[in-house]
């Protein structure tokens, strides 16, 4: 089943570079996610305790010799919030291109990223993620320049060499722990990776690489610009999955394979570096003019919370109960994140594709006349603040408790400020967009958008606050996890 | 001895790569730049294949996929190099 996981989404690929046919590419794109969200689904609905991760050898070649795949709690949770929004985008950007040339160039592309990323969740060997990393990498940036505007040229230009700059960092990595151990096997590594200078720079490269793929404060500096000049979708697709890709190889590399490496100062430096990105990401996000910029820094800004759980869960004695506590958390976050900040890429996309510009400044009386547009960035909003009933809620909910049980109240601050912060920019979009006193201006007319474009983004909007309802079921999942992880057997 | 020269010699050329990444202002250079970091990787992946007594083949595999991605890589960043100059020379031919 696992395999299919990463062979539907390169089968889909290929048809899609076969046939030219806007209607035969739609078809087989939206059958094609539904089917990964059936299959993900029924991993979900049949995950055994007893063997989780569940291991699956690649053509009966085991670890040493062959490569594995393997899925455990948290990989199922990335795979099915991949599945679920590359469903709904799919839905949505069978509609959105209206040119049949670029309908030829986004299909397969798209299908290679949801590749890559299904590879990088389950893979159990470095350099299988190595080429899930290029995989993602270069098809996202041949996604960015889709539509052959200047300035996402030119974004997708800086993406591109910044991801493979990252990738090397990450080879280099992953040829020093080779030589090291003479494996590339994660549980091999696991079980042999020793506390040393050479690990220690290694494990330096692998995070350089990724942090640099993930946009951490300070590598930030492509993201605005290539994910708020992207088409619609596409954006949504790199804000809500492929920055998180790479945060989850780093997860998996610092709590799992190198963890024993991994010192509390390095911990707490990438927790300040996220702190900083919470903070300048929503500064930067109240500045900026354009919507699609704004959603931008605010995926910077999120991406801040993410990292937070590096001094948390390194705190202390990891068979403490707030370690996973607070990788729930962050799941939490990313499931929250991808739902509603897809959501909000696809109403800026449809309010962008509908005036032809998305400058805030003339948005004035906007939620009269795209009413839904404007209401899936305010409930994709009350997520991303944290509010309560969302998925944002809980996700801060969970990791407000795991920083304080970890006694670092300091995170607190940080994130009370970043959500004050987060509803400062989103209220003043709303803001301007409430306003009653200008009439339509002369000759701005409205594109009447197809309805499933605009409900896509909304369904979206409603899964992140769904979201808040199904905590104990993430919780479940990553506490399996985490004991079969620290050796304790399953715990009740 | 030898094996230790030729991975220093890669971790150099890494470094060199990177250094010509960051300084570099033309985007070319920058590109070679990259590819040259590239290449310094390769190398302490073969001199990592010399590590053992017998010559271990699965650096090698890694440095094929590794040069084939760096090619693709390349081919696309030349291509969005080539296209940004096209919409320029375009956009000076139209009237403003």
């Amino acid at each position: 089943m696992s395999v299919l996981i990463v062979g539907l989404p390169l089968l889909a690929a290929i048809v899609c570079m076969l046939v030219r046919k806007k209607l035969w590419l739609s078809v087989t794109s939206v059958s094609s996610s539904l089917l990964l969200v059936l299959m993900v689904g029924s991993l979900l609905l049949n995950v055994d305790p007893a063997v989780s991760p569940a291991v699956y050898p690649m053509s009966g070649w085991g670890a040493p010799l062959g490569i594995e795949l393997s899925v455990d709690g948290l990989s199922l949770i990335m795979l099915f919030v991949t599945s679920l929004v590359v469903l709904l985008l799919s839905v949505y950007s069978t509609y959105y291109f209206n040119v049949s040339e670029q309908h030829i160039r986004f299909w397969p592309l798209w299908w290679f990223l949801i590749a890559g990323l299904n590879v990088a969740f389950i893979a159990r060997d470095a350099f299988n993620i190595y080429v899930a990393l290029e995989m993602i990498g270069l098809a996202a940036v041949a996604l960015v320049a889709v539509a052959k505007k200047r300035a996402a040229l030119v974004a997708a230009l800086r993406y591109a060499m910044v991801g493979l700059v990252g990738s090397l960092c990450y080879l280099l990595g992953i040829a020093l722990l080779y030589r090291l151990y003479g494996t590339l096997d994660l549980s091999m590594l696991a079980n042999l990776a020793e506390p040393s200078l050479s690990t220690s720079v290694a494990l330096c490269l692998i995070s350089l690489g990724l942090l640099l793929k993930t946009a951490l404060f300070p590598f930030h500096f492509w993201l605005p610009p290539a994910h708020a000049s992207a088409p619609a979708p596409v954006s949504a697709a790199l804000s809500a999955l492929v920055v998180k890709a790479s945060f989850y190889l780093l997860l998996r590399f610092w709590l799992e394979v190198l963890a024993p490496s991994v010192s509390a100062g390095a911990a707490n430096v990438v927790g300040v570096l996220g702190a900083c990105a919470i903070i300048w990401g929503s500064l930067c996000a109240y500045r900026a003019t354009r919507l699609k910029l704004v959603v931008a820094y605010s995926t910077v800004a999120q991406l801040g919370y993410l990292f937070l759980v590096f001094p948390i869960a390194l705190a202390g004695d990891p068979e403490l109960g707030f370690r996973s506590g607070a990788v729930a958390a962050v799941a939490y976050f990313v499931i929250a994140h991808a739902l509603a900040k897809s959501a909000m890429f696809l109403a800026a996309g449809n309010i962008l594709a509908s005036t032809g510009n998305d400058d805030i400044r003339q948005f004035s009386g906007f939620a009269s006349r795209q009413p839904i547009a404007v209401f899936t960035i305010a409930i994709a909003g009350i997520s991303l603040i944290g509010l309560p009933p969302s998925g944002g809620f809980i996700a801060k909910w969970l990791l407000l408790t795991a920083a304080v049980e970890s006694q670092q109240w300091w995170w607190l601050v940080v994130m009370l400020v970043g959500g004050l912060l987060t509803a400062l920019y989103l209220f003043r979009i709303l803001g301007i967009a409430f306003e009653q006193n200008q009439p339509l201006a002369k000759g701005s007319n409205f594109l009447v958008l197809p309805k499933p474009m605009v409900f896509c983004g909304l369904a979206l909007a409603l899964l992140a606050i769904a979201g808040g309802f199904n905590a104990e079921w993430v919780i479940q999942l990553i506490d399996q996890d985490m004991s079969s992880l620290h050796g304790m057997g399953v715990a009740s | 001895m030898q094996e230790l020269m030729y991975s220093a010699g890669g971790v150099a050329l890494f470094g060199v790569g990177l250094y010509g990444l960051i300084v570099a202002g033309h985007i070319i250079r920058k590109l070679i730049a990259v590819n040259i970091s590239g290449i310094g990787v390769f190398m302490f992946l073969l001199a990592t294949a010399s590590h053992v007594e017998l010559t271990d083949p699965v650096p090698h595999a890694m440095v094929l996929t590794g040069i084939v991605v760096a090619v693709a890589g390349t081919a696309l960043c030349l291509w969005l190099v080539l296209q940004i100059h096209a919409v320029d020379v375009a956009s000076k031919e139209l009237p403003k």
